[in-house]
């Protein structure tokens, strides 16, 4: 069990911004059990993206719990805050550190030169040392899947994404669906409204309305409050969750969703630092890993349709099939990956351009 | 779908999104006019967002869930005016810890109630005229709320502008001294007034968690409140602007989405900072009529009163 104590709050950017900073910590007398910290951008009840970190961290406990404490800090915005209080764990004893959110890339590095007898994993980032290793997910691979089933069930054959930020991952994201998605259906389109936030429920339920005022019949998000779903439900439309299964807000219109699941890797790399064979090494897990799944399916999709999906998601995990396979064409129609080739990591990592059946341009 | 049928969508829509606005707005209005200044708008919406949510999980009722959010918001309200009004604190940095406070309260009593949806308010579709094009789901297709924070814009300004109390609240404000040597309570009014706002504040909170994205979500206002702050001035503390400003703010917040949506090439990021944009801009244009601004901005907007200095 967690006590929570309520931590100092913190006043942001134009006091606007107001962050209420929790810390929950596990039982004191535990000497001589391995301290792991784990420091989250968001609540852990946004019930997506921290959440969905969070039941890594009890995956840990449940797992390894008497061998390890754990210790969670929620809602830490990102830059100088965040040092403080990854050099707070550092100091109080953690060996092992996961700093979960991109923005705490420079904190991570800094406090992990500081404390070379730590071990720091850090998610989404791309810079690496001694004691530092990264992590991330290809959550385009299940956007492919996703992709797959709203071509076959579009009627208006108009998609409508909500976009957070116009960053490689998303963009890869709207590209590996729209591909998979005109792959079934070549009249098929995508637009793509940016809310410019990860969390807005307010904003992102406007988006889901404009884009289903425009004739969308299946709302697809990149952000991380259910409220898209709750107004696709509403307005009888399809809709695909993020993060984690948001089925209950909207159970006729939920297809499924793209999960983000840290448990195993989470307890492999605690497991690995007790017995000591822990590397700073990158891990970009797919599907194959089971890092990125799919919520369960909509009852409402044909078996015909599930038949496909399961297909496809096989093939990725065997490696048969790749989400950016040649020819993939740009909205200019120039190939940018030629056929019988399959898109480079560095590719993806990078990818800054819209594929063929997207409206609009990438915001630059 | 036909562009006549966009527009009304739009319209609908602008409608649906100022309704927060209006309401912590115009209980800001009044707050501002008895010459007391809460930047607490943002805590207390958050604070009547959680407890309208909590109540109506609880009981099933969404009117019971509006009083609570009112009441709520009224009693956040009054923890500042017990602090500025008879502890004589200063009243911006008190407002500013409101604001910090409402953002942690609202996230300790939302714990439990985090990802348990809700169903929104039903529609009052009204028979014949929410089928009209364009203008029918925009006028006639809203439910209660919505119409009740329109039907607050004429409410406020009859009471502050054709009754004994709104001429006496007003006179609180202009000057406290004056109105405190011709007898009148001058704290007590100014208690009341920011009780109200509290409540306004707190209804327009519980509009969006309970109707608007029908679930709680911690910072679920994501600085609604504000906007609302700024709307108040913006309108020149007069009721109608409000309304007018709300509107403004809503339709540019709606519109820039669908510009989105329809494959216009002009960058999101431009377009997200529109209203803000809109809203600075007619600011600017408003501040340059001084007169303007000194006939409308109560007087002793902000100075601390203590009845026996």
């Amino acid at each position: 069990m967690n006590r929570r104590t309520m931590g100092k709050t913190l006043l942001g950017l134009a006091g606007a911004a107001a962050v209420a900073l929790s810390v929950g910590a596990g039982p004191a007398h535990a000497q001589d059990k391995l301290k792991v910290g784990f420091v989250y951008v968001g609540p852990i009840s946004d019930h997506g993206y921290s959440y969905q970190h969070d039941q890594g961290r009890l995956a840990v406990e449940k797992a390894l719990g008497d061998k390890v404490t754990t210790t969670f800090v929620e809602n830490v915005p990102e830059g100088a805050d965040a040092e403080r209080v990854i050099e707070q764990l550092a100091a109080s004893g953690h060996k092992l550190i996961f700093t979960t959110s991109f923005g705490f890339m420079n904190p991570t590095l800094k406090v992990a030169k500081r404390h070379p007898e730590v071990k720091f994993e850090h998610a989404t980032g791309y810079k690496r040392a001694e004691n530092v290793a990264t992590y991330s997910g290809r959550f385009y691979e299940a956007r492919t899947v996703v992709g797959a089933i709203a071509g076959k069930m579009t009627k208006s054959n108009i998609i409508g994404y909500i976009g957070s930020y116009p960053i490689p991952e998303v963009v890869s994201g709207i590209n590996a669906f729209t591909i998979a998605l005109r792959e079934q259906n070549p009249k098929a389109e995508v637009r793509v409204v940016w809310v410019n936030s990860w969390y807005d429920p307010g904003k992102e339920a406007e988006a889901a309305k404009a884009l289903a005022d425009q004739g969308a019949d299946i709302i697809v998000q990149h952000t991380d409050s259910p409220a898209p779903i709750q107004t696709a439900q509403e307005r009888g439309l399809w809709s695909v969750g993020q993060s984690s299964d948001m089925t209950r807000f909207g159970p006729k219109s939920h297809l499924t969703a793209i999960v983000e699941d840290w448990n195993g890797y989470y307890v492999d790399r605690v497991k690995a630092v007790l017995d000591g064979s822990w590397k700073p090494i990158d891990t970009w897990g797919g599907m194959s890993t089971g890092m990125v799944e799919l919520a369960p399916y909509n009852p409402a999709i044909p078996a015909d349709v599930i038949k496909l999906a399961d297909q496809i998601k096989a093939d990725i995990i065997s490696g048969k099939r790749h989400s950016f396979q040649g020819p993939v064409k740009d909205q200019a129609g120039k190939v940018v990956i030629p056929e019988g080739k399959t898109a480079t990591d560095e590719q993806i990592l990078k990818m800054d351009w819209y594929v063929e059946g997207v409206q609009g341009k990438v915001p630059k | 779908m036909s562009d006549f049928a966009v527009v009304g969508s739009i319209l609908a829509a602008m409608f649906a999104a100022a309704t927060p606005l209006l309401f912590a707005a115009l209980g800001e209005l009044v707050v501002e006019k008895s010459g007391v200044l809460n930047l607490g708008v943002e805590g207390m919406m958050l604070v009547g967002a959680v407890c309208g949510f909590a109540v109506t999980v609880q009981t099933g009722s969404a009117t019971a869930g509006f009083v609570v959010a009112a009441l709520a918001g009224a009693a956040t309200g009054s923890l500042f005016a017990v602090l500025t009004l008879f502890l004589l604190a200063n009243q911006v940095a008190t407002g500013l810890a409101l604001t910090l406070f409402g953002v942690g309260l609202s996230a300790l009593i939302g714990q439990g109630f985090v990802g348990i949806p809700l169903e929104g308010l039903p529609k009052l579709n009204i028979p014949g005229l929410s089928d009209l094009p364009v203008v029918g789901q925009a006028l006639f297709g809203q439910d209660v709320m919505v119409y009740l924070a329109i039907a607050a814009v004429p409410l406020v300004h009859l009471f502050l502008y054709r009754s004994r109390a709104g001429l006496v609240l007003r006179a609180v404000g202009e000057n406290h001294t004056a109105a405190h040597a011709l007898g009148y309570k001058v704290l007590r009014i100014r208690f009341l007034a920011v009780m109200f706002g509290g409540a306004m504040a707190g209804l327009g909170g519980a509009f969006l968690s309970m109707d608007y994205t029908p679930m709680w979500a911690e910072n679920m206002t994501s600085g609604r409140g504000w906007i609302a702050l700024a709307l108040v001035v913006f309108a020149t503390w007069k009721p109608v602007r409000v309304m007018l400003g709300a509107w403004l703010f809503g339709g540019v917040t709606i519109l820039q989405l669908h510009v989105q949506g329809m494959g216009i090439d002009v960058p999101s990021q431009l377009l997200s900072m529109l209203p803000y944009l809109a809203t600075v801009l007619v600011l600017v244009m408003i501040s340059r009529d001084v007169a303007r601004i000194r006939l409308n901005a109560p007087a002793c907007l902000g100075k601390l009163f203590h009845p026996d200095a």
